[in-house]
């Protein structure tokens, strides 16, 4: 079998310093295996763990101890500038926020992760326009700055931006949210190409048909909190 | 009143000035530090060309002195007459008969020999001042050859008049090294810079002075679409005809009649006593003023 | 890869005072690096020993020259380290007055560098300081103006052309949008970000604002009482940081 991305041990808690050095564990014992072409729903209830869980495994978040492997780099370990390459080149994020630069037009906002590696200006343009018009991003909007979007277009930006680059593997944060049923279904359109393809996709899903029709298992991180046996 | 010392400076300063005046030579065109005396005239009235000619100066030289071409004017009179005083030595205002010529702002027409000296007045030395007013900033680009400022100012001169407007002080490359002053001589006098005289600068209030030995190599900076030209006005001189001089332009009425002279006094009277005439020129008279 | 950059162990003491100390990290080429902390961290400093403006009392600053491979800068002679600052390196001030020349014309300042490093052709030197100037989105026509005459933004955008038109492989940056209007402040972000990306340049920004290096640094160092107290990737750093002071620091930026 070919696992994309593994998670052995993994543990994470947050110390406060500021606040008595309050230690709040999240995380411990969890475990994660994700071959190529499979998409895992992470489930359960909310504050459970699941964004932490997928800001892990992007290097967002430290972890306290356990493996986090990506192709052959552990996360949990590797140097800030091999994290770096493998978000450009392996590893793509669809956050639940678009965290936008003023003025930045929504092409360029698409563009940049191509842009980021290497492909040529028109060719990385094109498909970034491509994506926004199968997202129904209305073309004048192209070149505005998306933050004066409504909350489902910039989430539609982000998810564009997330997919303009054909990643080994995603992960992906409440994709569906904020999006009416066309837009949900381009969305799903883009998700199952990508596991034609063979990445490997770790998703939460509020949405339960959502998660039914494109996750192969779901996995419950309710699994994974402090104090339960591994 | 008790006599002068010969050329008025004591004996001990003009070895100090002296020891300036070969470290200029044996380093042409960096300009040397040297201890510069209170002279009996105030600063910018040629305290650094006086002091270098008094250092230089023996009794058997032949001494003559130019303001902008001219041995006439009230300043190059009064120097003159200063080491005629301090000096008792022969004075001339004919350019072949001189051994040391002092001068402000000219280059004599005439070619200078091997046997002669020219000593400059200097305003200002340092050619990166106006760019760039710490001194210790363009000590160290002198030191490290630094000098892209320098085509900055040409640059500028381009950008704002099409043209270098530089039309004297014009900044030259000393031997492939230093970038100098060749203190205010118009741009046209750049040329003879690699005269076979040694040329001797003094600056006697920012108190350097500094050399070129005959033949130096000197380069007048510009850039390769725009190269040095040397201009002068248009024109012939008025008295004597000559085509190949630097000209002063002369208003001589109301109506904006002008004429154009040689600058250089000298170099009129001996082509005019050679029988050449100008335009407006009238025959050559001896003794006539 | 060789490190572009390495810094090792550097330390600057003022007296008994500690401007910074144990300092060490490397910088590849890309790689933007940042330095945040509060009045008196040290980051200053610490950009001032790399930049080779003030000489520390320990450590080395090895640079990947182009010519001779890994040197250490601060072993260099004087006329090597300033040619270094002309051509591979770059320094933009917090103010912009104090990396350009204000009388001198906006195409002056952007061609000084290439005249110093040897251009000799006026219409050559011109168009390049056109095409720079357009780069950093300052209209044509003001190539011929003096600084004095910009506005505070646009003498910044000035100031980066003028450090990157002979294409620099490292640029240091010191509060790059210190006293800016917050709408130039963007403007300024965004087009340093395009040309970090595009000519690959690495960085090292000190700032005490967290948005900028949010925005620009894929690196981050704290730093506190002239020590580095917590350093890594800027997202992570920013968002799950580990030590207390950063945790303060970054609980105390205001939302808007």
């Amino acid at each position: 079998m070919d696992a994309m991305i593994e998670i052995e041990g993994l543990g994470k808690s947050f110390t406060l310093h500021n606040q008595g050095g309050a230690v709040i564990p999240v995380m411990a014992g969890a475990h994660l295996l994700v071959a190529r072409g499979e998409c895992v729903a992470l489930t359960g209830t909310s504050g459970a763990g699941k964004s932490t869980l997928m800001r892990m495994i992007y290097g967002n978040y430290r972890a306290s101890s356990g493996r986090i492997m990506v192709g052959e780099t552990d996360i949990a370990r590797a140097a800030p500038r091999e994290i770096i390459a493998l978000r450009r080149e392996v590893l793509g994020y669809v956050s639940q926020f678009l965290r936008v630069v003023p003025r930045v037009p929504t092409r360029e906002v698409v563009a940049e992760p191509l842009l980021t590696l290497g492909v040529e200006r028109p060719e990385a343009i094109a498909r970034a326009e491509a994506l926004l018009a199968r997202l129904n991003i209305p073309q004048a909007l192209w070149s505005l700055s998306p933050t004066t979007f409504s909350g489902g277009e910039q989430q539609r930006v982000n998810i564009a931006r997330g997919f303009a680059h054909a990643f080994p593997a995603l992960l992906l944060d409440e994709p569906t949210a904020s999006l009416d049923a066309a837009n949900r279904e381009v969305v799903m359109g883009l998700i199952e190409e990508a596991k034609a393809r063979g990445a490997a996709i770790i998703g939460i899903f509020h949405d339960e048909a959502a998660r039914a029709r494109v996750c192969d298992r779901e996995v419950d991180v309710g699994a994974f909190a402090p104090g339960r046996a591994a | 009143m008790p006599d002068y010392n010969f050329a008025y400076l004591d004996e001990q300063t003009k070895r100090m000035i002296r020891r300036a005046i070969l470290k200029g030579l044996a380093i042409p065109g960096y300009q040397v530090p040297f201890a510069s005396r209170e002279m009996p005239m105030p600063y910018g009235w040629g305290t650094g060309g006086v002091q270098v000619s008094a250092a230089c100066l023996n009794p058997d030289d032949t001494f003559k002195v130019i303001d902008q071409g001219a041995d006439d004017t009230t300043n190059a009179v009064s120097i003159r007459k200063f080491f005629e005083n301090t000096a008792q030595v022969a004075t001339t205002e004919e350019t072949a008969r001189a051994s040391l010529i002092q001068t402000r702002h000219r280059i004599p027409e005439a070619a200078l020999s091997e046997d002669q000296i020219l000593v400059y007045q200097v305003p200002i030395p340092e050619p990166l001042r106006f760019l760039e007013p710490s001194e210790v900033e363009t000590r160290k680009m002198h030191s490290l050859e630094e000098y892209g400022l320098m085509h900055v100012k040409l640059y500028e001169d381009i950008s704002q008049h099409g043209a270098i407007a530089t039309a004297y002080a014009y900044p030259v490359k000393v031997e492939g090294r230093y970038v100098m002053d060749p203190s205010p001589i118009p741009k046209f006098d750049n040329p003879k810079l690699g005269m076979a005289a040694i040329q001797l600068f003094g600056a006697g209030r920012e108190q350097r002075i500094y050399a070129l030995p005959p033949f130096t190599r000197v380069v007048s900076l510009d850039f390769e679409d725009h190269p040095f030209e040397p201009s002068k006005a248009d024109h012939d001189c008025d008295l004597c005809g000559a085509s190949d001089s630097y000209l002063d332009e002369v208003i001589v009425d109301d109506a904006g009649g002008r004429m154009f002279v040689c600058s250089d006094t000298d170099y009129c009277r001996s082509r005019r006593a050679a029988g050449h005439v100008g335009a407006q020129g009238a025959p050559y008279e001896e003794g006539a003023a | 890869m060789t490190p572009l950059l390495q810094v090792q162990d550097i330390a600057k003491f003022y007296g008994a005072r500690r401007g910074c100390e144990d300092v060490s990290f490397d910088l590849y080429p890309g790689e933007v690096m940042g330095i945040v902390g509060e009045s008196g961290s040290g980051k200053s400093t610490l950009l001032s020993c790399l930049a080779g403006y003030l000489p520390p009392d320990r450590g080395e600053v090895i640079f990947d020259t182009r010519a001779d491979g890994p040197r250490d800068t601060l072993s260099m002679s004087e006329p090597e380290r300033r040619m270094l600052m002309r051509t591979d390196w770059a320094f933009v001030h917090q103010h912009a007055r104090d990396g350009l020349r204000m009388g001198v014309s906006a195409g002056g300042n952007v061609g000084e560098r290439l005249m110093a490093v040897g251009a000799r052709h006026y219409g050559d030197i011109r168009d390049q300081a056109v095409d720079w100037l357009g780069r950093v989105e300052i209209a044509a026509d003001r190539v011929d103006d003096k600084p004095q005459a910009f506005s505070g933004g646009m003498q910044q955008r000035l100031q980066i052309a003028r450090n990157l038109v002979t294409g620099p492989r490292l640029v240091f940056m010191d509060e790059p949008t210190g006293g800016l209007d917050v709408s130039v402040q963007a403007r300024l972000l965004d087009l340093l970000r395009g040309l970090v990306r595009e000519m690959g340049l690495s960085a090292i920004i000190v700032t005490h604002d967290l948005a900028v290096v949010r925005l620009l640094a894929d690196r981050l160092m704290v730093m506190k009482d002239g020590r580095v107290v917590e350093d890594g990737l800027t997202d992570q750093v920013l968002d799950d940081p580990q030590h207390g002071y950063t945790q303060l620091l970054v609980s105390s930026v205001l939302q808007v």
